[in-house]
């Protein structure tokens, strides 16, 4: 009887197992759980960064335009006379429950004032990143598939020339070509599709550069390999062969380097937002650090953590989807 | 086999180049035979001698690097290397189709193994995709992988080595081709694999009759398998037989030296010699020998060798040597 | 001995310098540090003294790039920038080598514990776009040259340390490597005779990249205001103040973008051309 029970007991967890790997629950777990040691690491991070600021934590919290009653005020809130460790738990709490503080300047709730500009920095960096594959790959699979020729010099050289332009330059040189020569384009701010154009276009140059020439040396290796002959050798069309049997190999690399570049993008998109004055989380940061406004700097560099995180995490999931020898790891 | 059957290929002078750093090189210089229809010519060489370049020239799959190639390709009577690209398509997987020697390597990892089979089926039978996965689940079945159903839906990775190498088999066969071009099919597997794989493709030729070009260094797969063999070396022939006759009496030196060196057990007692070898490697293409390719390495070699290449000697109808030593 | 070395050593050499593209970065690179230690030579004057008399000017022949809005020559600074950024690029791949090479060669030959921890701890900064690592920083040290190269310096880091664990992890596992170890020679030893070599040739070539990168990061805390601060040249802080001034005077602000390009693209061709020279395996 305890034999035949075990043995559903087992049966039903191998069932529950080959289920869960067939959706890729053991992976996005493993991948989940992995995040765990850097959202600590991050917590610690923003944690000590405000203590290793010269001067009275709570202090430096308040702002400076402080009064000591505000200032006391804080410390006893955010419990800052008590031992290290009961802060770090009490602040772990806090961001658990999303209260990032007030801001300095403005004595705003932190979460505020970020959740007022995130969805316009994730609208910039989401149509950068749309135009930069849109462009790039193609251009790298055209470089890879006639390599040497002109065209692929000439996409070589436009990738090599925008991984070396400081963001902010083509920004502004583009303010000087399209808004003030032309006058098609506003210099800036928000309102309209045209004010969306410039500043997406200025951050997503330096990531085409990079998605295209990622793209182009991995093209080559896969279009070089065994199966790629195998592929030919039985009649397909040409155009199959790169798209259908070369490119779902190649996309591995061309999607990490893709979710690497939404690093390099939010960065850009401090000195973009600048650029351009558009109401982001970039030129909130900038203007925090200016003003010493550490709540929301702390906040803001929070966001902007998790922010990468979860779009690692996407890219992990996106993975496995092209790639069926990681869902089977 | 008779005098007015046409070979279903015939390659002749064949020429294949490529243009490197290191100046251009001539993989395969002057090849030239014929496979009938249902036989299977075994081609023999060592690594690095053109047999594959061979292979590779006549369905033009010489892409990375870019390889220069001249000469005449009959099949059937028409010059493949005068197809256009939709030409040479319409043959490649049809009538002609290539099985590689790393199945490891040789299937797309990131497609389902039925998938691969199946493309080919819906490109050149014109099947819809229903047909072409029952297809390919029967190819599968030939092949005698066991669930063929579960199977085609899998992904390499999850196939053994002879498995995938079925595999690859059952993508070869899957249009039904008249010539399959083996390149080393059994070299990566294991010994006992390599005789099952042996076995297969000799019952699918019979029952689909195809012809086979079987490329191999291993003599042993040549002596099961081949009914007539041609031997090359530093890119050219060097000998052609039938395969009885060339193991009982090999006129070139190189094939003798490449019979002599196979183990045997109780060889010595047999022929009261050791394991032979030949002295010496193969020579690097850039830097060819003068002369007949083979002669710093013939243990027969003789002054005019050095000087001038030999000619081609027909000592019988599917017999001939490139030697000097036959003109003697 | 001495044969094997030179011989290998000798082509890779040559294969660079018959790389085009590698050697027009070198000689930027060589035009750039002969600006920077000629600059009094090349600039006479102080490109930092306002002359408010001539500010804003289109180039002409005294100016050739014209001025900016205190009156100061454009070319001037931009050749005294030159000092200021190359500055930047030596201290701040210093900084992360200085800190990086040794972490990553912990790292990866002790494995265990250290590994994950030092592990983590990068993840963490990784977790973290570089620019925004050394913006925050900047938030934490302050402003100016001495903070803003240890600022990008240690956004730097977590690169190194990878680069050299992933080197660590695959030469430690080398058969000479075991010898040595059986022999008896201390890990000290081993680390620098025997795993550094051969960590030094991805490491030379990400170098030469984040020279790059370090000059484009100090152009944009320049930039943003929280980098280097005026009146010293630095050709970010330039853009920065060209702004204001983009309607009527833009060429205040192209000239010093120029600059930042060419410096920029020469670091990336030189970068480039070292990888493909030096062993087409070691792909960033």
């Amino acid at each position: 009887m305890n034999s035949s029970v075990s043995f559903l007991i087992k049966l039903a967890a191998f069932q529950a197992s080959c289920w869960a790997e067939l959706y890729m629950l053991n992976y996005i777990l493993k991948r989940l759980l992995s995040t765990i040691p850097v959202l600590i690491g991050i917590s610690l991070l923003l944690f000590f960064m405000l203590r290793m600021l010269p001067g009275d934590p709570a202090q430096v919290l308040a702002g400076q335009m402080a009064s000591p009653e505000e200032i006391e005020n804080i410390r006893h809130q955010l419990g800052l006379d008590r031992p290290i460790y009961i802060q770090y738990i009490s602040f772990l709490g806090r961001l658990a429950k999303f209260d990032l503080g007030r801001s300095a300047r403005t004595q705003n709730p932190v979460i505020e004032e970020i959740w007022a500009r995130l969805p316009n920095t994730l609208l910039l960096a989401v149509i950068a990143i749309a135009l930069a594959c849109l462009v790039g790959i193609p251009a790298g699979i055209i470089s890879a598939v006639k390599p040497y020729s002109w065209i692929d010099y000439l996409v070589s050289i436009t990738a090599l020339f925008g991984l070396s332009m400081p963001v902010f330059w083509l920004g502004l040189m583009l303010v000087v070509v399209f808004s003030i020569v032309l006058k098609w384009l506003p210099a800036g701010g928000t309102g309209s599709w045209q004010h969306v154009v410039l500043p997406s276009v200025t951050l997503a140059a330096f990531v085409v550069a990079f998605i295209a020439r990622m793209t182009r040396s991995t093209m080559l290796e896969t279009l070089s390999q065994d199966f790629t002959t195998t592929a030919r050798s039985k009649g397909l069309q040409e155009w199959v062969v790169i798209i259908k049997h070369a490119l779902k190999n190649a996309l591995i690399p061309i999607i990490t380097v893709v979710g690497l570049q939404f690093g390099l993008l939010l960065g850009g998109a401090v000195l973009t937002e600048t650029v351009f004055a558009w109401p982001g989380l970039g030129r909130l940061i900038v203007d925090s650090i200016l003003a010493r406004d550490y709540p929301v700097i702390q906040g803001t560099i929070l966001i902007f953590g998790l922010l990468y995180i979860l779009v690692n995490l996407i890219i992990d999931l996106l993975y496995a989807l092209v790639d069926p020898r990681i869902r089977y790891d | 086999m008779n005098a007015t059957t046409r070979p279903l290929l015939q390659v002749q002078d064949l020429n294949t180049r490529f243009h490197t750093l290191d100046g251009v090189v001539n993989a395969v210089d002057g090849v030239d035979f014929e496979v009938y229809s249902g036989e299977t010519l075994g081609l023999v060489g060592e690594s690095g001698c053109g047999k594959s370049v061979t292979a590779l020239s006549i369905l033009q799959l010489l892409r990375c690097p870019p390889g220069e190639i001249q000469g005449k390709i009959l099949f059937e009577g028409r010059n493949l290397l005068e197809l256009d690209r939709e030409g040479i398509r319409k043959i490649r997987g049809n009538d002609i189709s290539m099985i590689f020697q790393e199945p490891m390597t040789s299937l797309n990892p990131v497609l389902r193994v039925g998938e691969q089979i199946a493309e080919a089926a819906r490109l050149h039978k014109d099947m819809n995709r229903q047909e072409s996965w029952h297809w390919a689940r029967e190819m599968l079945r030939m092949v005698q992988i066991p669930g063929p159903g579960s199977r085609s839906r899998q992904y390499p990775h999850k196939f053994s080595g002879g498995m995938r190498q079925r595999a690859m088999i059952a993508m070869a066969l899957s249009c039904n081709p008249r010539l399959i071009l083996a390149d080393e099919p059994t070299t990566a597997l294991d010994v006992t694999i390599q005789a099952q794989i042996m076995n297969l493709m000799q019952r699918l030729k019979e029952e689909f009759k195809t012809a086979i070009v079987l490329i191999t260094h291993d003599l042993g797969v040549i002596a099961e398998m081949a009914s007539r063999v041609v031997v090359m070396y530093a890119g050219k022939v060097v000998e052609e037989a039938p395969v009885k006759a060339l193991f009982k009496d090999p006129r070139h030196p190189y094939t003798q030296g490449l019979l002599g060196s196979i183990p045997v057990i109780g060889r010595k007692e047999q022929t009261g010699r050791r394991l032979q070898e030949i002295t010496g490697i193969v020579p690097s293409p850039a830097q060819m020998p003068q002369g007949c390719r083979f002669h710093p390495r013939c243990t027969q070699v003789a002054d005019r060798c050095r000087r001038q290449e030999p000619p081609m000697i027909r000592l019988a109808r599917h017999r001939r040597v490139n030697c000097w030593l036959e003109r003697e | 001995m001495t044969d094997s070395i030179d011989g290998p050593l000798r082509r890779k050499w040559a294969k660079l310098k018959r790389n085009k593209a590698a050697l027009l970065g070198g000689i930027l690179i060589i035009i750039y540090v002969t600006s920077a230690l000629f600059a009094p030579v090349l600039f006479t004057g102080n490109p930092s003294a306002p002359d408010l008399m001539n500010s804003l000017e289109s180039p002409s022949v005294d100016h050739p790039l014209g001025t900016d809005e205190l009156g100061r020559s454009i070319l001037g600074r931009i050749i005294y920038g030159s000092r200021i950024s190359l500055l930047i690029a030596v201290g701040v791949v210093s900084v992360g080598m200085t800190i990086g090479i040794p972490l990553g060669l912990v790292s990866g030959y002790y494995r265990g514990k250290v590994d994950f921890i030092i592990q983590r701890a990068t993840d963490t900064m990784l977790a973290f776009p570089g620019f925004l690592l050394a913006l925050a920083l900047v938030a934490v040290l302050g402003v100016g040259l001495k903070n803003t190269v240890i600022s990008i310096g240690i956004s730097m880091v977590p690169l190194y340390i990878r680069l050299v664990r992933g080197c660590v992890l695959s030469v430690r596992e080398e058969v000479y490597v075991e010898a040595a170890r059986a022999v008896g020679t201390r890990d000290v030893i081993i680390l620098i005779r025997h795993i550094l070599p051969n960590v030094m040739v991805p490491i030379t070539v990400q170098t030469s990249l984040s020279m790059g990168t370090a000059i484009l990061f100090a152009a944009g805390l320049g930039f943003l205001g929280i980098g280097i601060q005026p009146p010293t040249p630095e050709w970010g802080s330039m853009l920065g103040s060209a702004r204001s001034y983009l309607f009527h005077a833009p060429h205040v602000a192209t000239f010093p973008g120029i600059a930042i390009f060419l410096a920029v693209l020469s670091f990336n061709l030189l970068g480039d051309g070292l990888r493909d020279a030096l062993d087409p395996r070691f792909k960033i």
